[in-house]
């Protein structure tokens, strides 16, 4: 699909407290280690359909800790 | 000499002379900390041997998150600078900080927390069964007892002890902001407690919080056991009187707009956005931190040997962050609430306080029909706001 636009999560381990907003907004976009805090699941590529839930988790997190950059698809 | 006593004088203005144990402050801090936003982003009062009053988001954030100049060695304001009572990782700084948080932080992740539902649950639905017939006080025969329950089946420690438990409460939070012989009293107190406690798990160690958090090490070494216990006297003071707060304070809204109530018993699936538009909208918990270095924020200088009041509640109404923020919106999509605070001391509990306000408030709305306020409520005064008395009626469906 050129010219297409995927998304990628990125959650910044110095920022994230582990208030686990994401994960709660988002399950199977984040993932938790054992101490609570989040990591992008997988690779951090959004499915399309996933993309609105996704953009609910950075919105949601008081830490600003989720950033989310439109990869061009080659 | 208790505040009975020794009535304050009322706080001449809100910029140069605030006091946050002014009723008029405790009874409705809304409408004065917009005024504050408006005129005075930083207040300053030379009361409580000097703090500042930041009501902004952006200033609360920029505090909680620059360690360095402000301390966490004293995290509650009160009228003298008692010394301060260690009690990891809350009154931690970095670098002590972050092994205490990371020895607490396995046994409250929300998988940790999940198999103590089904209690809390049964423990709301035993109280509602005690209820009157007719109406009573929520906070008297509710409210009050869900975290103390919960906390103490988690610690292993006796349900019974549960007026103890909000005596020490009372005593170090709130009558301790006047009065500091009962800080040292219930501290003390408390101590010897958990002395106990320790000894026996020490014999005959259990699966409870207490006899886990006995096993672990700080930088590889068996943690202290007065250390431990400051710790377990934060969980003990942290995981009450602040749940139970915003759980009375969501009830309250709740019997305040009953068209609120009747759309979460229709529309169940907003009980995740609600219950964090109510944290928000009725954060109990204001923390503190203690100036350790000249520095500025929102362009105001900052004095060491100050104190600063850390309102989580005020950063949670500021409209550059939240529009309309003092409408309680319970669909509201987008919710950066500091309900439990920012930066590296969120609150080690949040997934137990929600799982406990979610079920408490669910439970309430299932069981109870059409439920109003039957009279004032009173809140509590300081470090953690919340209704203490919830006088309700319940009328038949």
């Amino acid at each position: 699909m050129a010219g297409s636009k995927s998304l990628q999560i990125r959650v910044d381990p110095e920022r994230c407290q582990g208030h686990n907003r994401c994960k709660a907004l988002a399950p199977s976009l984040f993932e938790l280690d054992e101490l609570g805090y989040a990591r992008a699941a997988g690779t951090g590529l959004v499915p399309p359909e996933r993309a609105e839930r996704a953009r609910l988790a950075v919105a949601n997190c008081p830490e600003f800790a989720i950033s989310l950059t439109a990869k061009e698809d080659p | 000499m208790t505040s009975h006593d020794n009535p304050r004088p009322p706080a001449r203005d809100w910029a140069t002379d605030f006091d946050h144990l002014d009723p008029r402050w405790s009874n409705d801090p809304y409408p004065i900390w917009a005024g504050l936003r408006d005129t005075c982003p930083l207040a300053h009062t030379e009361r409580f041997q000097g703090c500042y009053f930041p009501s902004t988001y952006s200033a609360t954030a920029a505090i909680a998150h620059d360690t360095q100049h402000f301390s966490s060695r004293r995290i509650i304001v009160r009228d003298v600078r008692i010394d301060p009572v260690p009690a990891p990782p809350i009154t931690s700084d970095p670098p002590e900080h972050k092994p205490w948080k990371q020895a607490a932080l396995p046994y409250f992740t929300a998988d940790a927390i999940a198999p103590l539902e089904p209690r809390t649950r049964a423990v709301c639905d035993a109280l509602i069964d005690a209820f009157p017939a007719g109406g009573c006080d929520v906070a008297e025969h509710y409210t009050r007892h869900i975290p103390v329950r919960v906390i103490a089946h988690m610690m292993g420690l006796p349900e019974d002890d549960g007026d103890l438990f909000r005596r020490w409460i009372h005593e170090i939070l709130e009558l301790g902001i006047t009065d500091s012989s009962k800080v040292v009293s219930a501290t003390t107190e408390m101590h010897v407690y958990f002395a106990g406690q320790i000894a026996r798990r020490r014999t005959a160690p259990g699966d409870d919080l207490i006899s886990r958090l006995l096993r672990i090490s700080i930088d590889r070494r068996p943690a202290e056991e007065a250390q431990v216990i400051g710790m377990l006297r934060l969980l003990l003071i942290a995981g009450i009187d602040t749940t139970w707060s915003a759980i009375g304070a969501a009830l309250w809204h709740l019997a305040e707009h009953p068209q609120d109530a009747a759309r979460l018993r229709a529309e169940p699936e907003l009980m995740p956005t609600a219950i964090e538009e109510l944290l928000r909208a009725y954060a109990p918990v204001t923390m503190a931190r203690e100036v350790i270095g000249d520095t500025e924020i929102a362009g105001c200088p900052i004095k060491a040997g100050n104190m600063v009041l850390l309102s989580f509640p005020a950063a949670n109404r500021d409209p550059a962050m939240f529009s309309e923020p003092d409408r309680v919106i319970l669909d509201r999509a987008e919710n950066r609430h500091a309900a439990f605070g920012l930066g590296i001391h969120r609150c080690v509990g949040s997934n137990l306080a929600r799982m406990e306000l979610r079920v408490a408030v669910e439970t309430f709305l299932h069981r109870v029909p059409a439920f109003r306020m039957a009279g004032p409520v009173r809140w509590a005064v300081g470090t953690v706001r919340g209704p203490r008395s919830l006088p309700m009626t319940f009328a038949a469906g």
